[in-house]
């Protein structure tokens, strides 16, 4: 795959006050998947709005394998499949039924629209459940179908706001499955994201978004070294432990302080350098009483790359759409 | 099997229909898929025709008995208005269904997807269109159970069932406007019933409005509900009715005229 799927140049967008998007720009090469990840209010969302022409710019440019959203929107949403951060399914109607309704709207031919239909819900272990009533299904079986409705017309690209959130980690484990297969034949992919493993784990690319502007973007390697990688805490015996281990744990990054008897650092190496770390500790007769590995989260990326803590910003009204319970 | 064997780049098959053909398959999917969601709760059905069965039936038998009308049985009078009431509230339905779309994300799934931009409105309105027609056969069904009666002929009542269900319409895109605005489907509900109240009740539907005090006369006497039920009335009821109807007409018309720009308008940007 070479080329570029989507472009983004300086793309504004306000909400009266709010500058939900400041001037952002950034492009996905086509067959990879792209992470947006950023905190609530960070203007994620807006940016997917803008990309699957359901909004317009205020200024700059966004287009998607070539086609500009405002100017050739139509075109542009016969490429793109959406799923959004809610599962957006008509509760009335039958699994099968939904899927069928968007083959009619997508245009697809008629005589293939039962059929794919039919592919999507075996694909999504909806078969059992396709002619059910979709109020009855559960949140995941929701998000699922929400999935498959947004591939109905086989998008060439894919975006997924928050694709994750609410799904539980086995919910999360297949979705990531699902995506990577999406990508391994040729489908672009946007996702957003709060969770920074995530990205880690399926972007080929991060953009970091705050306030509207791009902080941070890189390979998931690249803004793992800049944001520190693995951190790991080791509380020791006592004190004077501690305050012994310090000096030979300098050696496998930085420390990020010590609590008494628990010293925290910063691991170069990832996890690779683990056990490396325990054989010096052994070698100097330490012995650790517990050992936590945490992998960062966006907030400890926020707080490196901005000074701060990853709040979120209060987001207006149009962002978050009507009055949606739990958002 | 692979889920999406299209590679990036390729063209994606699809019907290529004319921009009319194309908007027309996308209006008919979702009058479908919304009157399949009528269906599938009966209870919003039950609901809307319930109302009107026991506004019948108190009318008729209980307030009937006090209210004087002049030259023709009070059922005769009652049941025109019935009718135009009975549409008026059924329109509710368009506010708080398209308010339950914008909730769960469904019109925003709608505007990334390239079908007619128009589809959604008028899918809506269409199906409560067809929605009307059951409901209000089923009213003249009530009616003539409890000894109403066309003194006029089958066309003249087709006529008068015509303006009913066009009145109805038109305020399907009143209260499209409306759900669009509120966003929710209670607070569509809500904001629906001060805008119906008084064009039901300060209205010639249920009695004469020669005894409202005069202030009131003015509006009752010439509010779209009185002259909609006063048109079907002359039609069902004999007597001149080209003067009603022109009126009852000219009131949907104008209504649609505002109405529709406004709904769209406010659709485009309702995001």
């Amino acid at each position: 795959m070479n080329g570029t799927a989507v472009a983004v140049e300086g793309l504004t967008k306000r909400y009266g006050e709010v500058v939900a998007l400041d001037g952002v720009s950034f492009s996905v090469p086509a067959g990879t998947i792209l992470g947006l990840l950023g905190p609530n209010g960070a203007g994620k969302t807006t940016a997917v709005r803008v990309l699957t022409t359901i909004i317009r710019p205020d200024a700059g440019h966004a287009s998607v394998l070539g086609y500009d959203v405002v100017r050739d929107a139509a075109s542009v949403r016969y490429r793109i499949g959406l799923a959004g951060q809610y599962a957006a399914v008509d509760g009335n109607l039958t699994g099968r039924e939904n899927l069928r309704l968007i083959g009619r709207l997508t245009q697809i031919p008629r005589g293939r629209i039962a059929a794919r239909a039919d592919e999507l819900l075996e694909r999504f272990e909806l078969a059992d459940a396709a002619d059910r009533v979709v109020r009855t299904y559960s949140g995941g079986m929701r998000r699922r179908l929400d999935l498959a409705a947004a591939l109905v017309h086989q998008p060439p690209v894919l975006f997924l706001d928050e694709p994750t959130t609410g799904l539980d980690p086995h919910g999360r484990l297949e979705l990531w499955d699902i995506l990577r297969e999406l990508v391994a034949d040729g489908t672009t992919v946007l996702l957003t994201t709060q969770y920074l493993d995530e990205a880690d784990r399926l972007a080929h690319s991060i953009v970091v978004v705050d306030r509207g502007r791009i902080i941070a973007e890189g390979t998931p390697s690249e803004l793992k070294a800049r944001v520190g990688s693995t951190v790991i805490e080791i509380e020791l015996i006592d004190e004077a432990d501690a305050l012994r281990a310090e000096p030979l744990l300098a050696a496998f990054g930085a420390g990020c302080g010590r609590d008494g008897r628990t010293i925290c650092v910063k691991l170069q190496d990832g996890t690779h350098a683990l056990i490396d770390v325990l054989r010096t500790l052994d070698a100097a007769q330490l012995i650790p009483v517990t050992l936590a590995v945490r992998e960062p989260s966006l907030d400890d990326a926020f707080l490196t790359l901005t000074g701060r803590h990853a709040e979120p910003v209060d987001v207006p009204d149009r962002e978050t759409v009507g009055t949606r319970g739990g958002a | 099997m692979t889920l999406n064997a299209i590679a990036a780049a390729t063209p994606i098959e699809h019907r290529g229909l004319g921009r009319l053909a194309s908007a027309a398959s996308d209006i008919l999917a979702l009058t479908g898929r919304n009157l399949l969601g009528y269906r599938r709760v009966p209870q919003l059905l039950v609901f809307s025709t319930i109302q009107p069965v026991i506004f019948v039936l108190l009318f008729r038998y209980v307030f009937g008995g006090a209210i004087r009308v002049t030259g023709v049985s009070y059922v005769d009078f009652l049941m025109p208005g019935i009718f135009t009431q009975t549409v008026l509230f059924g329109a509710m339905t368009t506010a708080v269904g398209l308010a339950t779309d914008l909730n769960t994300g469904l019109l925003e799934r709608f505007r990334s997807l390239p079908m007619a931009r128009s589809a959604v409105l008028a899918g809506r309105t269409a199906a409560d269109l067809a929605r009307n027609v059951f409901v209000v056969a089923l009213m003249a069904a009530v009616g003539f159970a409890v000894g109403f009666r066309v003194h006029t002929g089958v066309p003249q009542f087709a006529a008068g069932l015509a303006l009913v269900l066009l009145f109805g319409y038109v305020f399907s895109w009143v209260f499209a406007t409306v759900g669009l605005w509120v966003r929710d489907p209670e607070a569509a509900q809500a904001a629906a019933f001060p805008v119906i109240a008084p064009l039901v009740f300060a209205s010639s539907a249920f009695v004469p409005v020669s005894t409202m005090p005069g202030w009131l006369q003015v509006f009752a006497e010439h509010q779209p509900v009185s002259v909609t039920a006063s048109a079907v009335r002359a039609l069902v009821l004999g007597g001149s009715a080209t003067s009603d109807v022109v009126q009852a007409l000219a009131w949907s018309a104008g209504i649609l005229l505002v109405f529709v720009p406004l709904a769209v308008w406010r659709y485009q940007r309702t995001a």
